[in-house]
């Protein structure tokens, strides 16, 4: 996470090259906190509310929004947990388990209302993966979903309620997130 | 990875990357709802010419966890009593269309065999005395879980006791348990020993009582009186006596040591007292996770595409 911001090594024997940083950590911290105050906004409090970060991308950002909400709301107690859509996939074998990403959901789901927090929203198969995976811990009242960037490109009709940033790109190009910014370059 | 015969196959890494994917299994059957669509499509058959109700029911849990379809055959009411060669049973039923046959066999090797009369993937569910590498990873995964062991068992001593002659278990075992770095040691009377055991990662001792309160791990075998046309120890008593676990050896366990036992127990003769009351006993969270183990293994077989083989 913390190479983000240099031309690093990818896992399949390209490497990542930097073209520009589109957020600063600082544009992130108050990114996250922007949301946190539209999360209690919308939802008219945090009454069963559930943060659920998608492993691995949105976990660290799941946290820091619980965090900011905590900061706001002291009294309010939001659990946090974490989702892995992995074998919900539709495209298994372009995208291996990651090992180490196992879900850990704290509450039970029934009637919850349970913001779904990802780095960044893409095609939206990772959303509609998550999506069914929630199911099999409950029946919320109702999912929301927030982003750090939306990238654009969608595959299903899926929409987020919370952007950090809306980022036009094309559909090569590579978007990183870390909490040091988000980065946008090639991938070669 | 393509198929699933031994341990051998798959290596130290590969039994340490089956090991993380079953984390995330464990982790789905504890969901309310336990039960993922990963799978759906594949179509499992379960080929049993052999005894079984823990293997086969823990392979169709697991398949049908992950959505797969599951055909289980019995060979005691199937066309094989009507004389039909095993290569025609298999091609037959795969021309079906299938993705993974999960094969129990009395003679060693069937499942190489097997796998080179059908494109499917072929996972050993046990051959003869050979092998039988879910049991083996399932306890890989028992231990690791039981003693926080995550990175491997370098320095774990673990004692195999009881009739390692006629165990594929333990032939799965000692291959895994020493790829992961544990100290193994076999005891047993002579004649329920190997003929050889030249090359095998183990010692051997005799004598039970020596390693009692030693070990980290105590692997009871069951005494396979169904393989045991001749006489190889005096009496059931005079085994029990000297390789059980008795209720003095009990007492002599630290807390810490775990009592494991791959099933069916043949209570009264190698565990001579009640399991549930050992501190270490994980005979139970052996079955439940075999479950996770096999759903791991179809997962990596079947759930992956060939570009991670």
């Amino acid at each position: 996470m913390s190479q983000t911001n240099s031309d690093s090594a990818l896992p399949d024997g390209g490497v990542f090259h930097v073209r520009s940083t589109v957020l600063s950590a600082d544009d992130i911290r108050r990114a996250i906190t922007r949301i946190a105050h539209e999360i209690i906004e919308h939802n008219r409090g945090l009454d069963g509310v559930v943060i659920v970060g998608l492993q691995r991308g949105g976990t660290w950002i799941a946290n820091r929004l619980g965090e900011a909400i905590a900061t706001i709301e002291p009294l309010a107690n939001v659990p946090v947990g974490s989702l892995d859509a992995s074998f919900h996939r539709d495209d298994f074998g372009l995208r291996p388990v990651v090992p180490g990403s196992v879900s850990d959901i704290p509450v039970h789901l029934d009637g919850a209302t349970v913001v779904l927090v990802d780095d960044v929203l893409f095609t939206g198969r990772t959303v509609r993966a998550a999506l069914e995976a929630l199911n099999d811990y409950g029946r919320p009242r109702s999912v929301q979903l927030a982003v750090i960037v939306d990238r654009g490109h969608r595959e299903l009709p899926i929409r987020p309620d919370y952007v950090g940033k809306n980022l036009p790109t094309r559909r090569d190009e590579d978007v990183r997130v870390s909490p040091e910014g988000v980065v946008i370059g090639d991938h070669t | 990875m393509k198929h699933l015969r031994s341990i051998e196959e798959l290596g130290a890494a590969g039994i340490l990357s089956l090991l993380e994917l079953t984390d995330h299994m464990v982790e789905i059957n504890a969901r309310p709802i336990p039960k993922v669509p990963a799978l759906r499509g594949k179509n499992v058959v379960n080929i049993f010419f052999e005894d079984s109700t823990r293997t086969r029911l823990s392979f169709e849990t697991a398949a049908k966890r992950l959505s797969a379809d599951v055909m289980t055959f019995s060979v005691g009411t199937s066309s094989v009593n009507k004389g039909e060669s095993l290569r025609d049973t298999i091609e037959t039923v795969q021309a079906m269309g299938v993705d993974a046959f999960v094969i129990r066999h009395k003679s060693s090797g069937v499942p190489w065999q097997i796998s080179n009369w059908t494109d499917a993937s072929v996972i050993n569910a046990g051959d003869g005395w050979h092998q039988h590498p879910t049991q083996a990873l399932l306890d890989c995964y028992t231990i690791r879980q039981a003693l926080g062991r995550k990175g491997g068992f370098e320095g774990l001593r673990i004692a195999i006791v009881g009739d390692i002659k006629h165990s594929r278990v333990a032939r799965s075992d000692v291959q895994a348990f020493a790829a992961l770095g544990a100290h193994v040691t076999l005891v047993a009377p002579p004649t329920l020993l190997p003929p050889s055991i030249e090359g095998w990662p183990v010692e051997t001792s005799q004598d039970l009582d020596s390693l009692v309160g030693k070990v980290d791990v105590l692997y009871l075998l069951r005494m396979q009186r169904e393989r045991m046309g001749e006489a190889l120890i005096p009496s059931l008593r005079e085994y029990t006596d000297r390789f059980g676990l008795t209720t003095d050896r009990a007492r002599r366990l630290g807390d810490s040591t775990l009592v494991m036992h791959p099933g069916p127990m043949n209570r009264g003769v190698e565990i001579a007292v009640d399991p549930s009351e050992l501190p270490g006993n994980v005979i139970i969270q052996q079955v439940a996770n075999g479950v996770a183990v096999r759903m791991a293994v179809l997962f990596q077989l079947l759930g992956q595409g060939d570009s991670l083989a």
